[in-house]
């Protein structure tokens, strides 16, 4: 394929390296980016002053997008994915950290300080395409005019070059022949038509990054591949530089050059996609892995999968965010009191005899739910409460909890439970990726 | 954490009793420009503990096909055809007693939990509701015990039991509709995109739950997707559909590692998966169903066209390895055409598909 570039010279220390030469070899320079929301309480809580939550989408990440590279943001819903890609626009504003716009022919400009004027002026250089393309286009604008309609706002043209270049984009994107597109509207577009015209408006002003948010999953499968040839060939003829959005990995292993998997706000493990899918380094790229259905008739069920879903990014687990899910987790990933819940729940899910006895000793365990490295829990006295937990560990020795259970003592009518407390492991460099995970020391 | 226990239960030899039987199954939607034959002459059969994957792209009828088998068809449809349950052709019935088929025979798994969960109901309610509708004196006592054994199966904790919709994940809200459906247990059961809104890891979770069901429950599934990917790990027999037409049905396997019909093969090479190493895609859209194409529905989108494919419409045969397809290409290549003229195997001349076609 031709988007692979063989030689990456740059390792991560093109900082400040290539400013002189007009063209740094960086076209987004992203460094330690925050994006918070803040959730809005009910009028009690307000009334009450309790602390509003917040929900860290974009948590701490640091990312370079090469100049002329694919470079793919794969996770799955509440990975930040999105939150990220349209940060990089400024589309939504930074809480924190740095993003810095290398313009090939502008400087280096601070996108994460743009605001108003300056940063619809950026839109001329970052565009972005999105999932659906149905939601992305007004219905009561002809194709012509939606395509057009970035070089009205701009009033880079109007009237005969205006007609010329609405054509020519149109071309490029392969809706021809033009005139049987100009006045459609799009509901008399098919899907794959549609997205090629959100495409067509997106490269309309000739912009050297395109952030494509999930492009072709909402197409069917018989024109996925169509379209996303046809981005390549964009590419190829407009010097382009892709940040591709997806959950898919399987189409991120055919259109990328380098792949970040992302996890809860952050960057797990980033590095080559054929380093990535060859030798999966964080337990989590692993297991997303394994899941892809595949159409391999050899192909069974996968059965080692990790439990339960993405937490509440409000309150991310303590610790490393993936290790309640984590099939290789040790003590020091951060076990928490939430875990010893989960662990409770799934003993009786799968005990449902013993529930009613059992449940009656532990009591309630709603008091686990606030993330604390102790855990009080029990009701039934202190001695039988902690023969029940030993019970239960002895069902599971290896479940990886227990490693982190530095001691039980007794409180009151229960025990407390205290776990190991860990940091959210940081990006370190195993071979030719940089991976998120305490199995990856430096 | 589990081990790995890949047991693709072994493809039954003697598969049990015939549950489902659609006979030149007809759908038709009634539009200002004419019916809509959604479902245009569908034949199958579906056995007790057998997963049924049905796959097309959007716009083929699948969706229509599954709710036609339970009989939950919009204002101004009509059903033609036979369609036995147990043996008895339930098209025949009174709407009354087909009616107090759904749920108790008749299960159906849909695609938005959510918008399925009354939000004002806890899970405890929506049991009761669900199993009091057919059986009025069925006791509080029991009314728990079968759903927190539906339950477990589903992995559910039982601290969740009297928690509100709103209170579970994604991913949780489909197995509490897979275990309403199932708390019934009815010996068949529709899935119609049951994993599209979910992720992956959540997505693999719910298949591997859909497909140990035959072992739980015995039942006889229809499990509706366009992921080939979903229909090769979970599914026994696999239905192509295009057009309203089933073009191909045969072992999962079989079917996919040779694929009769150019649709079903064009389709495999088109999606994108962790082996691809070109991209290939189908060309054209698939046929307004109000007039489809004369001959092969599918012939203006196949490179396999012969002159016969515009004007004689093919038959379903059986072919060698056991799958049954519709195709003229593929009979010929199998030597089961052998009454077709010299003219007739001559190659169509392609007509341009532009992109103004495309899907």
């Amino acid at each position: 394929m031709p988007t692979k570039p063989e030689t990456l010279s740059n390792d991560g220390s093109g900082q400040g390296g290539g400013h002189g030469a007009g063209r740094h070899e960086n076209v987004l320079d992203v460094d330690d980016l925050a994006v918070h929301f803040q959730l809005q309480g009910g009028a009690l809580s307000r009334l009450l002053g309790l602390q509003a939550r917040v929900v860290k989408a974009v948590d701490g990440v640091s990312v370079q997008l090469r100049r002329g590279e694919v470079l793919g943001l794969v996770g799955e819903s509440g990975s930040g994915k999105t939150t990220l890609g349209r940060a990089l626009l400024g589309l939504v504003p930074a809480s924190g950290g740095r993003i810095t716009y290398h313009s090939a022919s502008k400087g280096d400009r601070r996108v994460s300080e743009m605001r108003g004027a300056e940063l619809r002026q950026l839109r001329t250089d970052l565009q972005m395409v999105f999932q659906d393309p149905h939601a992305a286009l007004n219905p009561s604008m002809t194709i012509e005019e939606a395509v057009g309609h970035p070089l009205v706002i701009h009033k880079i043209a109007s009237g005969r070059a205006l007609r010329m270049q609405v054509a020519e984009a149109l071309e490029r994107v392969g809706l021809s022949p033009v005139e049987r597109f100009l006045s459609k509207y799009p509901s008399d577009l098919s899907g794959g038509q549609k997205q090629r015209a959100v495409i067509a408006r997106a490269i309309i002003l000739n912009p050297e990054v395109l952030v494509a948010d999930e492009p072709v999953s909402m197409l069917d499968m018989s024109v996925r591949a169509k379209i996303l040839q046809l981005m390549l060939d964009l590419k190829q003829e407009m010097g382009l530089t892709y940040v591709y959005i997806t959950h898919d990995l399987a189409s991120a292993k055919y259109f990328c050059d380098r792949i970040a998997i992302m996890y809860l706000g952050r960057i797990v493990e980033i590095g080559p996609t054929e380093e990535i899918f060859a030798n999966p380094r964080h337990p989590y790229t692993k297991a997303l892995l394994k899941a892809i259905p595949e159409p391999d008739p050899d192909r069974m069920v996968p059965r080692d999968l990790p439990r339960g879903e993405i937490p509440d990014a409000a309150e991310p687990p303590l610790g490393c965010s993936f290790h309640p899910r984590c099939s290789e987790a040790v003590a020091g990933c951060g076990w928490e009191s939430r875990d010893l819940r989960a662990l409770l729940e799934e003993h009786w899910t799968r005990k449902l005899e013993a529930y009613d006895d059992e449940k009656a000793l532990i009591g309630d365990l709603d008091g686990l739910d606030r993330p604390s490295t102790t855990a009080k829990v029990g009701k039934g006295g202190a001695g039988e409460v902690r023969a029940l937990l030993d019970r239960i560990r002895a069902e599971n020795p290896d479940e990886p909890l227990w490693s982190g259970v530095r001691g039980i003592e007794p409180a009151g009518n229960g025990v407390e439970v205290q776990f190991q407390p860990a940091d959210s492991p940081q990006l370190r460099r195993a071979g030719s990726v940089d991976v998120a995970c305490v199995l990856y020391p430096e | 954490m589990t081990e790995i226990v890949e047991d693709r239960v072994t493809p039954v030899d003697a598969p049990g009793a015939t549950v489902l039987e659609a006979r030149d199954l007809r759908v038709w939607y009634a539009t200002d420009r004419g019916p809509v034959r959604a479902v245009d002459g569908v034949t199958f059969e579906l056995h007790e503990g057998e997963i049924l994957g049905l796959v097309g792209e959007s716009g083929c009828g699948k969706s229509t096909l599954g709710r036609g088998l339970i009989g939950l068809l919009p204002e101004g449809s009509a059903r033609d055809g036979e369609l036995r349950f147990r043996g008895k052709d339930m098209l025949k019935l009174k709407p009354r007693e087909q009616h107090a088929m759904r749920g108790r025979d008749l299960g159906m798994i849909f695609q938005e939990p959510l918008t399925r969960l009354n939000p004002l109901m806890r899970i405890s309610e929506h049991f009761s509701e669900t199993l009091k509708t057919h059986d009025k004196s069925i006791s509080k006592a029991e009314i728990e015990r079968r759903s927190l054994e539906v339950l477990r199966v589903m992995g559910i904790p039982p601290t969740r039991f009297h928690a509100y919709p709103h209170e579970f994940s994604g991913g949780m809200r489909q197995r509490l509709m897979i275990a309403l459906t199932l708390v019934l247990r009815p010996p068949f059961v529709v899935a119609d995109e049951p994993t599209t809104a979910l992720d992956v890891l959540v997505e693999a979770q719910i298949i591997r739950i859909l497909h140990d069901l035959r072992a739980n429950y015995r039942t006889a599934l229809l499990l509706i997707t366009h992921n080939l990917g979903i229909i090769a790990e979970a599914c026994d027999r696999v239905a192509v559909m295009y057009a309203g037409e089933i073009v191909e049905i045969g072992d999962a396997r079989e079917v996919f590692s040779r694929p009769k019909h150019p649709y079903t093969r064009e389709l495999l090479r088109a999606t994108i998966s962790l082996r691809t190493t070109g991209l290939n895609y189908i060309d054209g859209a698939p046929p307004d169903l109000v007039e489809p194409p004369p001959g092969c529905h599918f012939h203006p989108r196949c490179p396999d066209a012969m002159k016969v494919c515009a004007t004689r419409h093919p038959v379903l045969r059986q072919h060698d390895g056991g799958s049954t397809a519709q195709c003229w290409a593929a009979d010929l290549a199998d030597g089961l055409a052998d009454d077709l003229t010299e003219t007739e195997r001559t190659p169509l001349p392609r007509e341009e598909i532009a992109v103004a076609d495309e899907a």
